[in-house]
């Protein structure tokens, strides 16, 4: 299948089908237990600083271990994989002082992704199975300032977090079928990486579309910017993104009103992957793959979501029970909002024609 | 607030260093922190975007810009609106797009330097996801006339549209230029821009028009009241001819129709260029404003502070004001002998005088009910004064009379009755108001208790008619001697002339129409001298009314019920295949977001619950009701946006799909995809009337594929309530003496549970159903019912009978879900609540059943398993014959 294909393919199946995605990575390779040296590997043996926790340096230093996480997430039921490339940008790399593999990084783990999902698909070529290059939300942001007596300091401009983006994309774009930009609590970054990955797609022969996925910090409803989900909306439809929707920081049963809001006010298909319910006292999370599938399952017979995964604390398992619990399920109707001026500060703005 | 806003948006001029001295000093002196506030004052005022500019010579605008917007983004009070980027240099525009999270608005680009630049730019808007102000300027120039500013934002629309920016996000700025500048050249130049606004709405579709007014006054610079009144008169105008936006100072804006009407006059000739000598007879009198801050009589003008008390206590409660109130109260105070002499003194003249007011139709309900809010304030004031009095002397008040008056049993709907009494104390009466669902018993028991003057009673949904027939015959059968006053929505003067008068004819029965008329009838009652005349007057109506009314009901013809069965719509089942809903059974959805629902509100019904009729938004320009209109609307939105921000209101709806099939003028729910187990049944009730125009006649169930036709077909119903919240909300008012806000939460619930309803039945229609995925309807078409398929509500005139209601809530499980409850009589608790069915039939539409035959009523009784007693009385209104003689 082209990856052309795999996308008309994909959309078709969403019209009668929720699709689904996989679950988390990071509390994945967590559980893996693996210590700093693994991290390290024979390339980075002799490299200064701790790298333990760099899970992206995987793609290049633990291969096989990244292979298996996307193989269990295909096994169980995934049509949509996510690259283990969140933090692979200049700007988060720095943070262990390897912005120069960034790049690597970015390309061996759309690699890896893409490697699994062809061959789950060619055991079952009629049912497709999609790489979306994820695209984190950096260490550093646009809109906040580090500093508390000046406000108007900022850590990075607009235009680094811009280069960085770039890189990670044109770096990924060979090989996935979608970009997502993910977790995003300042959109201002994400819009940076909006225009990063428009960029790169215009100027190569087969561009991947977006999907954008905010992140509703609590229950004030906001980004960690401050935007309403509606508000966001506005700020990133420019995208005309495949997919938009929320995932991390709450549980199910705690996003389900933003994820609602989103499918009101998005006229894509609609993404949503929350944790596994909201950390215990430990920083784990314990919601069990029926609670988690049971919260989704409802979401999807209510017409809410398109598309649904699991973010932290999520397993193969959840992601196994999710797909069994959205089986046979009508996907949301797209929608068409009436044509109308909408733009936005933290709160939404709208004039009807 | 949400900022959905169906009418003209303010931009924020001041944080243009250009467009306010002191931001320029501000940012120019490096005060950053100061500036914001002038960003935050803006907000304050009313503007709902807010242009940012920093074009000066002494500033590097891409630092100045960058430095400023990061500052903002850190202050959520000013980043929650949307905001200008707004610079003739490019760079200063870029640096700003990459400083703001939100959608913001590029102001402005143009084909000044041709079509490569201009679409360059269009791209970088496209990039950074922002709309964009183009302004009428080609490579020739600046647009002056109506053609040139007609053609170039059609030629740059053409060229956006064909590189794929969306037209919604395109906002024309046609230039408005400085008229009155006495060279006859510029004397068009308002009509040009107010005739090509016009044209470009209706040629460029979703495409917006603002524009910066200050250029328009430049002419009078230093005399304000007359920049004002020039920006207000063309703001007036160009709003009506499309124009969506402008930048203007939000706090300097003068009401149009408080303008000075000479003035107002020259600035309208001047702008309309009505006459060559328009800018010379403007400036004749252009020097009398000098030196005045504007040219209205406005309300915040503090001139009145310098009268004498009374003159300022009739002042604030003519207006409305409570900013002086208890200072003014308690300065009276000290003036009298007792405090009961402030309020039979110039209290109650100022009442007076807004009730002449009102009466002569020169104040309205809204204001009325304002005035009450400060008449309230001052009197709570007074009450520990004349609690103490009272110890002193053992005097109690006096008041013109008492009234008794309550929402009869079974029936929750207040808003009306609250407005009657509030208007009825504002005249000096008493009136103890015992609230909705009140038995007869309690109402008589407190009449006697208080030794009332009168007892009103008012009820909305049907079955409250009975309920006062039944008040009036205990009444009759106690051997009361009081007048009783009817009101409500349903009531009318046939009804109570027919049914009520009789049951209770000891003394006067009176329907009342509406606040306006209370007093006067009240009044009237209460003195010696005119009571017998009304008396003998309304019997005599009432009489007269009975008689036509007897005759009416034998004079049309009625089909018998097998004869209108025969008539029934038949549509064509044969080439029909009915939608499927996209899930049977029933679900909650209570995720409803009130600044989405706003956006349906239907203004018309809400200025007729204040008893200001007339449609909306033409009402807005009546030169009586006009300014009432505004101002209460105005308020609602107010009210609406802390509904919004603080949630005091929480929507939520049912919906239940069912397959069905229509036996006769029932129609069978079933169980399983069988078809063979019935769930229950809807009975509707079927048009009797003779027409001769060959139409057919309809009963809901026609909507509906009969079980022989084969076809699978379905059915709807739907609750939903915004009323969650509104009684604890209206309390709470109506306990701090606020009567005003009271009474508007509970219109406004009203409101948005119809919106809520509307909003409801679109995403029936579009995606639940899903048989229209295609509509776009706009709200006055949405208002006006251009869809297809119908919602009717058991109790309205397509279904009659309210009992219907008891079967569409079990099916729901409405009380369980959202808490929708039933009362006895049918009425919906709480109140701002909105049920019906769903028939998604293309031929489907509403219809009256009007009157019907005894055939009939023994049909439906039998078919509900009723007592044919029972069905009488439930259908009562609908009656064609006299229940009390036989065929």
């Amino acid at each position: 299948m082209t990856r052309d294909e795999r996308r008309a393919a994909l959309s078709e199946k969403a019209k009668s089908h929720v699709l689904v995605t996989d679950g988390a990575m990071g509390t994945a390779i967590q559980a893996l237990g693996l210590n700093d040296s693994d991290f390290h590997g024979e390339q980075f043996a002799g490299w200064p600083t701790p790298l333990k926790g760099n899970n992206d340096l995987l793609n290049l230093t633990k291969p096989d271990a990244i292979r298996t996480i996307h193989d269990d997430y295909l096994a169980a039921g995934a049509d949509m994989i996510e690259t283990n490339t969140f933090n692979a940008s200049s700007i988060s790399q720095a943070d262990y002082g390897l912005q120069e593999i960034a790049v690597q990084i970015a390309r061996e783990g759309a690699k890896l992704a893409r490697a699994a999902a062809d061959a789950f698909e060619a055991q079952n070529p009629s049912r497709p199975r999609a790489v979306m290059g994820a695209i984190g939300p950096l260490s550093k942001t646009l809109s906040i300032s580090p500093k508390v007596e000046d406000p108007g300091y900022r850590e990075v401009d607009f235009d680094q977090v811009y280069a960085a983006y770039h890189k990670q994309a044109d770096a990924m774009v060979s090989y996935v079928d979608f970009f997502a930009i993910e977790t995003v609590f300042d959109t201002l970054n994400a819009k940076a990486a909006i225009a990063a990955c428009m960029d790169v797609n215009s100027a190569c022969d087969e561009p991947a579309p977006l999907i954008v996925s905010g992140t509703i910090t609590d229950n004030s409803g906001r980004t960690l910017t401050g935007q309403t989900t509606e508000a966001f909306w506005n700020s990133i439809a420019h995208a005309r993104p495949w997919a938009a929707g929320l995932n991390c920081a709450l549980g199910a049963s705690e996003l389900r009103p933003f994820i609602a809001d989103m499918a009101r006010a998005a006229d894509c298909l609609i993404i949503a992957y929350p944790n596994a319910g909201l950390p215990n006292a430990f920083g784990e999370y314990d919601e069990t793959p029926a609670t988690t599938s049971a919260h989704l399952g409802e979401w999807a017979r209510d017409g809410l979501v398109n598309i649904v995964g699991g973010c932290c604390g999520t397993t193969a398992d959840h992601i196994c029970a999710i797909a069994a619990a959205v089986e046979g399920v009508n996907p949301r109707a797209l929608t068409t909002r009436p044509i109308a001026l909408r733009l936005s500060g933290l709160e939404p703005f709208e004039m009807q024609t | 607030m949400t900022g959905t806003l169906s009418r003209f948006v303010n931009i924020g001029e001041r944080t243009n260093v250009s467009g306010s001295a002191r931001f320029k000093r501000l940012i120019v002196e490096g005060d950053y922190e100061e500036a914001l506030t002038v960003a935050r004052q803006q907000i304050d005022n009313g503007a709902q975007i807010i242009d940012i500019n920093m074009d000066d010579g002494l500033l590097d605008g891409v630092e100045a810009m960058t430095r400023f917007l990061r500052l903002i983004a850190t202050e959520p009070d000013i980043a929650r609106v949307p905001l200008m980027i707004d610079s003739s240099k490019w760079e200063v525009i870029h640096a700003g797009l990459k400083c703001v999270q939100g959608k913001p608005v590029v102001n402005s680009i143009s084909m000044k330097e041709g079509e490569a630049e201009f679409l360059a730019r269009v791209r970088d808007c496209q990039r950074y996801g922002a709309a964009v102000v183009v302004m009428a300027f080609d490579e020739t120039g600046q647009a002056d006339t109506e053609e040139r500013k007609v053609q170039i934002c059609t030629r740059a629309y053409k060229l956006m549209t064909e590189a794929g920016f969306p037209p919604e996000d395109i906002i024309f700025d046609p230039n408005i230029f400085a008229v009155a500048t006495g060279l006859s050249e510029h004397d068009n130049y308002g009509v040009d821009f107010i005739n090509a606004t016009r044209r470009i709405k209706q040629t460029l579709p979703h495409a917006r028009i603002s524009g910066g007014l200050s250029n328009l006054s430049f002419s009078f610079r230093g005399n304000e009241p007359v920049r004002r009144a020039m920006h207000s008169v063309f703001l007036y105008h160009a709003i009506r001819a499309g124009l969506d936006m402008a930048i203007v100072n939000a706090g300097q804006l003068d009401i149009y129709d408080q303008i000075e009407p000479d003035l107002r006059s020259r600035v309208e000739d001047v702008i309309l260029n009505r006459n060559a000598d328009a800018g010379e007879r403007l400036l004749e009198i252009a020097g009398r404003y000098q030196g005045q801050s504007s040219a209205i009589a406005k309300a915040a003008d503090l001139g009145w502070r310098t009268s004498d008390v009374a003159a300022r206590l009739k002042h604030a409660l003519i207006h409305g004001l409570t900013d002086f109130i208890v200072e003014d109260t308690e300065e009276a105070r000290k003036n009298a002998d007792k405090p009961l002499e402030v309020i039979e003194g110039p209290l109650m003249d100022g009442m007076n005088a807004v009730g002449e007011l009102f009466g002569d139709g020169k104040m309205f309900l809204p204001q009325v009910v304002k005035s009450a809010r400060v008449m309230k304030q001052a009197v709570t004031h007074l009450v520990p004064f004349l609690e103490e009095e009272k110890k002193r002397s053992g005097l109690t008040g006096v008041s013109n009379g008492k009234i008794v008056m309550a929402t009869v049993k079974g029936d929750v709907h207040d808003i009306g009755k609250n407005i009657v009494g509030v208007v009825l104390q504002c005249n000096g009466y008493e009136v103890v108001d015992l609230g909705v669902m009140v038995p007869s018993d309690k109402i008589l028991r407190i009449a006697r208790e208080e030794n009332a003057d009168m007892i009103g009673l008012s009820g909305l949904i049907t079955p409250s008619l009975d309920e006062m027939v039944h008040v009036a015959s205990e009444m009759q059968r106690e051997g009361w001697d009081l007048p009783l006053l009817i009101g409500g929505a349903t009531t009318s003067p046939m009804h109570t002339a027919v049914k009520i008068e009789p049951a209770y004819d000891r003394n006067a029965t009176i329907y009342v129409a509406d606040a306006s008329r209370a007093v006067g009838v009240v009044r009237t009652l209460l003195s010696k001298d005119k009571r017998d005349a009304l008396v003998k007057q309304t019997r005599d109506d009432y009489e007269r009314l009975r008689v036509s009314h007897a005759s009416g009901r034998s004079a049309k013809p009625r089909l018998k019920l097998e004869q209108a069965r025969a008539r029934a719509l038949k549509p064509d089942w044969q080439g029909y295949s009915p939608p499927k809903p996209t899930f049977l059974g029933v679900r909650t959805f209570d995720d409803w977001d009130l600044g989405d629902l706003r956006r349906h509100v239907d203004w018309t019904p809400f200025l007729s619950s204040w008893d200001v009729k007339g449609r909306y938004p033409q009402i807005l320009d009546d030169p009586k009701k006009g300014e009432a209109a505004r101002t209460l609307i105005a308020d609602g939105q107010d009210m609406l946006d802390r509904i919004i921000r603080e949630r005091w209101l929480q929507p939520r709806a049912v919906v239940g799909f069912w397959r069905a099939n229509a036996d006769g003028d029932d129609v069978v729910l079933w169980e399983g995809q069988d078809r063979a187990r019935e769930i229950t049944r809807l009975h509707t009730l079927r048009q009797q009337m003779a027409k001769d125009t060959g139409k057919p006649n309809y009963a809901l169930s026609d909507f509906v594929a009969p079980a022989s036709s084969g076809l699978a077909d379905y059915v709807g119903g739907f609750c939903v309530t915004a009323g969650h919240g509104e009684a604890e909300r209206s309390t709470r008012f109506a306990r701090a003496g606020d009567d005003y806000s009271s009474i508007m939460v509970k219109s406004l619930a009203d409101r948005l549970a119809e919106a809520l309803a509307e909003s409801l039945h679109a995403r029936v229609r579009r995606e639940l159903w899903g048989y229209a995925g295609d509509e776009n309807f706009t709200n006055r078409e949405l208002i006006s019912e251009k869809f297809q398929g119908i919602r009717p509500a058991p109790g309205y005139p397509a279904q009659p009978d309210h009992t219907e209601k008891r079967t569409l809530f079990s099916l729901l499980g409405a009380e369980e879900r959202i808490g929708v409850a039933l009362t006895p009589s049918c009425a919906m608790t709480p109140p701002a609540s909105v049920s019906g069915f769903y028939f998604s039939h293309p031929q489907s539409h509403y219809f009256a059943v009007g009157r019907i035959g005894r055939d009939q009523v023994k049909d439906y009784a039998v078919r509900k398993n009723m007592s044919f007693g029972e069905a009488e009385k439930w259908l009562s209104p609908i009656l064609a014959y006299d229940p009390r003689k036989s065929d």
